[in-house]
């Protein structure tokens, strides 16, 4: 075995780098963004504001108003007004909507991916790539269901459900203020949204597409603030059905405040996803699962595979495959377009995965990542690495990161592998990797998830129902089960 | 994912500098091919003078000749006339170029004439059907025999990605026609390549094809320590594929392939695309057409 | 002629497929209301009622991963066994007051048919839940339902035959085990189904009954993390609320049915797939498509 690394060996070749390659649309951000309330941007009742920072940059891009209860209250009461004549409206009628919101989302995408690097920090390619075009396909997929809605659910005839209370997460913020509010219109819902406080302004951008798009006053209302207004949303008595996503912890509290009055619930919360690679896999393949599946947008992704279980025999085959794969992963400027990994969302979550890593090193794991290349020097950065050495009762094996930090494990079993995996209270997601059918099947029954990705991992589509079981919450979203969280039947 | 990862060299953004350098980089490492049955002398006389001299335009940078010629036996010496001591390789096509349906005698007689003639590289087929009847041994021993046959020669060996039928049998084919090259004796950077097509059969260099044969190169570096050099060939018409191949190259097998010892391109029409794409870099005008010499 | 002295029993504990007393040493005492007599039922703890969610969860991954078809023979069977009990059951009705014999036997019968019903369901669940999702670029992509686990079930009070075994088929049958508390005030009917379920090819664990008091045991069952999901019906707001904030800590999914007495006996509505579907989780796989 040889084992020097071809990307990283000294050579007398010309050395090609690439070219800082940085998205320049330029981008209007006005100084402050209201609430947006029956159909109208207003300044909160709270005046008060906050700023929303680049986290690449540490700048402020905008102010966002800080919405109290009485803010809280005029939205989910305009949403109860709206609620009468847009559930009666015909589906043919309101997927039209929903079908002219998708449209402009694709043709204003470029606007919209700009802004969610830019206030999110996640690189511009995934954002163009993935967000903002997934966020469309939301909107398109769920406008077809409008009309449908009779053939959806055997033998029974689906009511909305009333006033939807939904509180979203920093990590995909457009895409997730999609995945939340087209299947609630879309059954004839109307909706109150609490974006995150870091990542609020796609979410008002996306107002301002329910403007051009006629969406009458009420049907979406936007309430911006912190965990409080959050807590505010969740409590509020007259919210007939509430949709969270966000850490397992705040959904269990947001469950508490929930438990009141004959509300729904659903929950999208934390995961520690296995992800299983047998010996028999097609290894390079599996690296790129791997690769997609703990450095994608930072490693801040609820279904994030962070627990490697790899089989004992291919250890050191997977270390050297995923070193050198690590070695061309870009990290920095997420508005180049050749970034890989782009900038930590905030400063409590930057913080949080360096405590991980250091607690990780002290329980004996050993730290594996590549630093030839410099960090810049302003804007939170976390290079993506993998730890070897890691023991299953390790923090760093239990606990959700929400970074770029994968801790590697092995089994020599299929059966050791299933009971390793499911040794967790979560259970979002899993990825197993066997060129072995019948082995796929068995392990995708066994595995405790609500999404399994074989030979594959972090794929998203409007048409798949995606959640979790366990303390990874309950309920889907998309595809026809995601319907069933916004009717009565 | 392979498929996945392949397209994810197309969407690097390679701009300003890094643009001009690759389109150079990537000039530097073409096979300028003609493979016609109307190929004639003064056909492949005029390709040498483009290889060496690809642009004959003023550029506050001069263009870098191209790596080799590429012709059929019979022309060899005509390409190795022009290009002796240029530092333009001839490569030449044997082993019963396309088909590689002859007789092993005839094909090795074939390649070890295109040697004695002047060929410093040759491209050899490998027998498919045998390949594709599972007769391994049988490739395997004929790669083994046209390496001995054509040395000191350098090698590339075709493996025709089009007709194998899927990426695992492409990468079958890259391990197999690798171990058997290196059955024979060390192999120094470039004096093996691997080669996707003969450019008569499509697909042909597709990214995710490439992709396989260099992660293959990639698996027997980290074996043994030694460098075999990748060829794609066919279809590479334009000069941002070629510059998606170069990233697929960097990233994949690393700097070091970044060189036309390790690395080429087997194509045509691909020089002057590289070329316009150069002088409008530099001149900040869009180039005609009939700007540049046939290629 | 002495007048013979009735053997009376005092009704156990279904736990792990055993009839066990109660490890509190305790019974609480019914009325017959029809003969005016006194009936004993063990009063369950929450040592028992740990015990029985062990024997649930124990018994859980093979009986999740039986097949349909044996699932459903096995519920049809538990139907054969009421139907032969028909008039023992009907008895127990009369001790919980169910007023007139034609009442009594119309639960037993509906019960039995329900049994039927949900019996049929086992096999095809998957078929009416599941399917397959049309993701654009080469993946198949299928979503199936799958049993969550541990359920506790607190049927009320009437009609408590029916009512209890409409909640306690509909979660069995796509898998789930079962334990169940019976309706406090009138647990005679429930007691008597355990013998009939141990009578019935039930795996052992995969039905657990509990008789006792309401108050010391839910709470224990809301709180047990290896209890998955809980399905009650018609219980007051503030119970309910404690219910659901006690079951948040593990985020345990609770399903809640107010359903009118007159309800229980809609077949059709109370048979329907989305009476099982609070207990199943949707699990959705992806796999590419390629050569």
């Amino acid at each position: 075995m040889n084992d020097a690394n071809p990307t990283a060996s000294a050579s007398t070749a010309s050395m090609w780098e690439y070219a800082p390659a940085p998205e320049r649309t330029p981008l209007e951000i006005d100084d402050r963004y209201g609430l947006f309330i029956n159909g109208e941007f207003r300044s909160p009742n709270s005046r008060r504001w906050f700023e929303s920072l680049n986290p690449a940059t540490g700048e402020v891009l905008s102010k966002v108003a800080n919405a109290n209860q009485q803010d809280v209250d005029d939205a989910v009461s305009a949403a109860r007004q709206a609620l009468p004549s847009w559930s009666r409206l015909s589906g043919q009628e309101r997927a039209k909507y929903l079908f002219r919101i998708a449209r402009r989302i694709q043709e204003r995408a470029r606007e919209l991916s700009v802004l969610e690097t830019m206030d999110g920090g996640k690189p511009i390619k995934e954002s163009r790539d993935i967000d903002i075009p997934l966020a469309a396909r939301h909107f398109f997929y769920h406008a077809g269901w409008a009309d449908k809605l009779q053939w959806a659910f055997a033998g029974a005839t689906p009511r909305p459900v009333g006033v939807c209370g939904q509180i979203i997460p920093w990590n995909f913020p457009l895409l997730m203020a999609a995945w939340k509010i087209a299947p609630a219109l879309a059954c004839g819902n109307t909706c109150v949204l609490k974006p995150a406080e870091t990542t609020s302004l796609t979410a008002l951008r996306l107002a301002e597409i329910f403007q051009e798009a006629g969406l009458p006053p009420g049907v979406v209302n936007i309430v911006t603030g912190a965990g409080k207004t959050g807590q505010l949303l969740a409590a509020h008595e007259d919210i007939d059905k509430l949709a969270f996503t966000g850490s397992t912890e705040v959904g269990k509290k947001i469950a508490e405040v929930a438990a009141v009055g004959d509300r729904r619930l659903t929950l999208e919360l934390g995961g520690k996803s296995p992800h299983i690679i047998f010996a028999d896999a097609a290894l390079d393949q599996a690296v790129e699962g791997v690769v997609n599946g703990i450095w994608f947008n930072q490693g801040h992704v609820c279904c994030a595979g962070s627990r490697l279980l790899v089989e004992e025999s291919i250890q050191d085959e997977m270390i050297r495959r995923l070193k050198h794969r690590l070695g061309s992963l870009r990290v920095g400027d997420p508005l180049d377009k050749n970034t890989d990994i782009g900038a930590i969302n905030n400063p409590e979550q930057l913080d949080k995965i360096k405590g991980y890593v250091e607690a990780g090193q002290a329980e004996g794991a050993v730290l594996h990542e590549v630093t030839t290349q410099s960090l810049p020097k302003k804007g939170l950065w976390f290079r993506p690495c993998f730890l070897t050495g890691v023991q299953p009762s390790h923090v760093i094996a239990r606990d959700e990161i929400f970074g770029p930090v994968l801790a590697m494990m092995t089994f020599r079993t299929p059966e050791e592998a299933i009971k390793r995996a499911n040794n967790s209270p979560y259970g979002l997601a899993a990825g197993v990797w066997t060129d072995k059918g019948a082995r796929i099947f068995e392990m995708a029954k066994r595995l405790q998830a609500g999404v399994i990705w074989c030979n594959t991992y972090n794929q998203f589509d409007a048409a798949s129902p995606f959640g979790g079981v366990k303390e990874s919450g309950f309920g889907r979203e998309g595809g026809r089960h995601g319907l069933r969280a916004y009717v009565r039947i | 994912m392979l498929e996945q990862r392949a397209a994810s060299f197309t969407r690097r953004s390679i701009k300003t500098q890094s643009k001009a350098d690759g389109l150079r980089l990537a000039l530097s490492m073409v096979d300028l091919t003609t493979l016609e049955g109307a190929d004639s002398p003064e056909k492949v006389r005029s390709l040498c003078r483009k290889a060496i001299r690809p642009y004959e335009g003023d550029l506050d940078r001069p263009v870098p000749s191209v790596a080799a010629v590429c012709v059929y036996p019979n022309l060899v010496p005509v390409a190795k006339e022009v290009l002796d001591g240029t530092g333009v390789h001839v490569a030449s096509v044997a082993t019963g170029f396309p088909s590689g349906q002859y007789p092993l005698s005839v094909r090795l007689r074939d390649a070890a004439q295109a040697v004695e003639a002047g060929a410093d590289e040759i491209d050899m087929v490998i027998n498919r059907g045998a390949f594709l009847a599972g007769r391994d041994e049988e490739v395997s021993d004929e790669i083994k025999e046209v390496r001995s046959a054509v040395h000191p020669a350098h090698l590339k060996i075709i493996l025709e990605t089009g007709e194998l039928g899927n990426y695992d049998a492409i990468r079958r084919a890259s391990d197999m026609a690798i171990e058997a090259a290196a059955s024979v004796g060390p192999i120094r950077d470039g004096e093996v390549f691997i080669k996707t097509s003969t450019g008569k059969i499509a697909p042909a260099a597709t990214m995710p094809a490439v992709l396989v044969m260099l992660e293959a190169i990639r698996d027997h570096y980290f074996a043994t320590g030694v460098r075999i050099g990748m060829k794609p060939a066919g279809g590479i018409k334009k000069a941002k594929a070629a510059l998606h191949q170069l990233v697929m190259v960097k990233e994949t097998l690393g700097d070091d392939w970044l060189n036309p010892k390790l690395f080429r391109f087997g194509a045509s029409s691909l020089t002057n695309d590289l070329l316009r794409q150069l002088v409008r870099m530099e001149r900040k005008r869009y180039m005609a057409a009939h700007d540049f010499s046939e290629a | 002629m002495p007048q013979r002295v009735d053997v009376a029993k005092t009704w156990k504990l279904f736990i792990g497929g055993q009839f066990v007393r109660s490890e509190s040493g305790q019974s609480f005492p019914i009325e017959h209301r029809r003969h005016g007599t006194t009936l004993n039922l063990c009063r369950g703890s929450r040592k028992d009622l740990r015990d029985a969610v062990e024997a649930a969860h124990s018994a859980s991954e093979k009986w999740a991963s039986a097949s349909g078809y044996l699932r459903g023979q096995i519920i049809y069977r538990m139907a054969e066994m009421l139907e032969s009990r028909r008039s023992e059951m009907s008895e127990a009705l009369a001790a919980v007051g169910t007023s007139t014999p034609k009442k009594r036997l119309d639960e037993v019968d509906a019960a039995i048919d329900r049994l039927v019903g949900f019996a049929g369901w086992a096999d095809k669940i998957e078929q009416i839940l599941g399917g397959q999702n049309p993701v654009p670029g080469p993946y198949y992509n299928i979503t199936v339902p799958e049993p969550s686990g541990v359920v506790g079930v607190l049927p009320p009070d009437r009609p408590a035959l029916l009512a209890s075994i409409s909640m306690l088929a509909a979660p069995l049958c796509a898998g789930n085990t079962i334990v169940m508390l019976a309706p406090e005030g009138h647990p005679l009917p429930v007691a008597l189904l355990a013998e009939i379920i141990a009578t019935s090819d039930v795996p052992d664990g995969v039905i657990n009954i509990m008789t006792g008091k309401r108050e010391e045991l839910m709470w224990h069952l809301a709180d047990h993390r290896e209890v998955d999901a809980v399905s009650a019906a018609n219980l007051d707001d503030e119970t309910l609320t404690e219910l659901r904030q006690r079951a948040a800590e593990s985020l345990k999914r609770v399903h809640h049915d107010s359903v009118t007495a007159a309800g229980w006996s809609k077949h059709e509505s109370r048979c329907s797939p989305w009476n099982i579907e609070p207990f199943v989780e949707m699990k959705t796989m992806w796999h590419p498509s390629a050569c």
